[in-house]
């Protein structure tokens, strides 16, 4: 049973929930309260908190510009790259406070890896980028244990059985939804438990894009999954646990069938269905 | 609660579709209670050419039923309607069912209105009469609850369908008395029997519209939120 079908099975959800969770009902892998985010003197999310349940899909949604992106990089302290960004409140995984000092923000993106819009393949050959991350935290023993991690890696991503035998040809020389899930697959390597993504599909074809669903599908048995997207059809495909971001805040938190059948807020029924003015 | 006014989609024609959509099944509503206000007027007033013309009626509001299922699936394929938008149109996919019943059952009463002129059991005629201004009030309601998008109306349709089933099962047990009494009863009394039974019909299906209705402005189910007691449930004689 996955923590969103418990969570299905247990007492109400949705907004409540936010603020009055049901205790035991399902396993909050990340747990934000009153997340807030500056650029120089520009607001960019004004206290957001939410509870994120372990092994499941959450999609944040919402115009450009809303916060959505600025939220899901602060969960992994990409946010400390940008110069004059603040970041304050809190944010626990697994209980654990990400802002903390003794945190490194390194090993805490090998837990919390991230998977971008484009893909990023490293300037190196498939095998080498998905043996990277592994190879730097430690992971592997020698050379036959990274050899497994790679494959593992690479199968569980859908792609091993289309670069097996090409391994050492450049990560580049795939095709973009290839690269996408090699990136995937780069991220699968170091163990993560969380797994953040920022419109991972938006440059691919509709077959590229269906491929990465599935395997965020298949993925949240063992990931908890966030993902950013403008695309309100693929919020709804892949995602149980929808949060719709405006100017700023967090309107409107729940099962993503709820928001899609009959959300609560009319800001949230208003961009869903396309009138936002 | 009143559905809020949503302000137009972005894109223009949607708007215009789903507007085109309710205006449609409103249309559709009017026609199939026309049917039924024109089948018991003619009963009443004994004129078989008006009742004639209610059965030729069906068959425009079957074809109405067809043009507005395809506006749907169109909808549903090329929009991909989503919450309020999306209960726009299964509500509209449902209420066109009910009302294509609705039709169907006062063409059934209207073909027996001409056995009814010949036999002239008036005083039940009154009766069913009765019965058919309180089917023909909900109807009504419940059609002006969905085209001005208003939840309290439709419960307060759904929540009075004991007056129909309570006239119903009124009426049968005088019909039934009759007909034991009087041999000659027996023929009308089954006609009116029918009629009774098809106006109690009308009523379920304005109740099933208030439930749409309802779900179609709070997206919440009417039944869920709001439990019935024990209730008088039409007697069907079986």
């Amino acid at each position: 049973m996955t923590a969103y079908e418990k969570l299905q099975a247990g007492a109400s959800v949705r907004q409540e929930t936010l603020y009055h969770p049901v205790e035991g009902s399902y396993t909050t892998k990340v747990a934000t309260k009153n997340v807030t985010v500056h650029y120089g003197d520009k607001s960019a999310l004004n206290g957001v908190s939410i509870e994120i349940p372990a092994c499941t899909v959450t999609s944040f949604i919402g115009p450009s510009g809303c916060g959505k992106s600025t939220f899901l990089r602060s969960i992994n302290r990409m946010n400390d790259t940008i110069d004059n960004a603040r970041v304050s409140g809190s944010i626990l995984i697994d209980g654990e406070e990400v802002n903390d000092r003794n945190v490194d923000p390194v090993v805490l993106r090998a837990r919390v890896g991230m998977v971008f819009q484009k893909p990023n393949p490293f300037p190196k050959t498939i095998y080498e980028n998905v043996a990277y991350g592994p190879r730097i935290h430690g992971l592997a023993a020698d050379k036959d244990q990274l050899d497994a991690i790679v494959e593992t890696s690479l199968r569980k991503a859908g792609l091993w059985d289309e670069v097996a035998d090409r391994l050492d040809q450049p990560g580049t020389s795939l095709s973009g939804g290839q690269q996408q899930r090699l990136v995937i697959a780069r991220a699968i390597a170091v163990n993560p438990e969380v797994i953040l993504m920022d419109e991972p599909c938006s440059a691919l074809d509709p077959i590229a894009t269906a491929r990465i669903e599935e395997l965020i599908d298949e993925l949240r048995e063992n990931y908890t999954l966030i993902i950013v997207t403008h695309s309100m059809a693929q919020a709804a495909r892949v995602s149980q646990m929808t949060a719709f971001f405006h100017l700023g805040s967090l309107v409107e938190y729940g099962p993503t069938e709820e928001i899609f059948t009959n959300p609560r807020d009319q800001r949230t029924q208003d961009y869903i269905t396309g009138r936002f003015g | 609660m009143v559905a809020p006014v949503n302000a137009p989609h972005i894109v223009k024609a949607f708007s215009e579709e789903l507007e085109q959509l309710s205006a449609d099944v409103s249309a559709m509503g009017g026609m199939a209670e026309s049917m039924v206000a024109d089948a018991l007027e003619s009963a009443s007033t004994r004129d078989a050419e008006r009742a004639a013309a209610v059965v030729l009626r069906d068959r425009d509001v079957d074809n109405r039923e067809r043009v507005i299922e395809k506006q749907i699936i169109r909808l549903l394929a090329l929009r991909q309607p989503i919450a309020q938008d999306l209960r726009t149109c299964i509500s509209a996919l449902k209420i066109v069912n009910d009302l294509e019943r609705v039709a169907d059952l006062a063409k059934s009463i209207a073909r027996r209105v001409p056995t009814l002129i010949e036999s002239d059991p008036t005083s039940f005629a009154v009766a069913v009469d009765r019965m058919g201004k309180v089917v023909q009030s909900h109807l009504n309601e419940v059609l002006d609850a969905y085209a001005t998008g208003n939840a309290e109306k439709a419960i307060a349709v759904w929540e009075r369908d004991d007056d129909v089933d309570e006239h119903y099962n009124a009426l049968f047990r005088e019909l039934v008395t009759a007909m034991a009494d009087e041999k000659s009863m027996i023929e009308p009394g089954a006609h009116l029997l029918f009629i009774a039974k098809n106006l109690e019909r009308i009523g379920d299906h304005a109740t099933n519209i208030a439930e749409v209705v309802h779900y179609l402005v709070t997206g919440a189910d009417i039944a869920a939120t709001r439990p019935r007691g024990t209730r008088p449930t039409a007697f069907d004689g079986e």
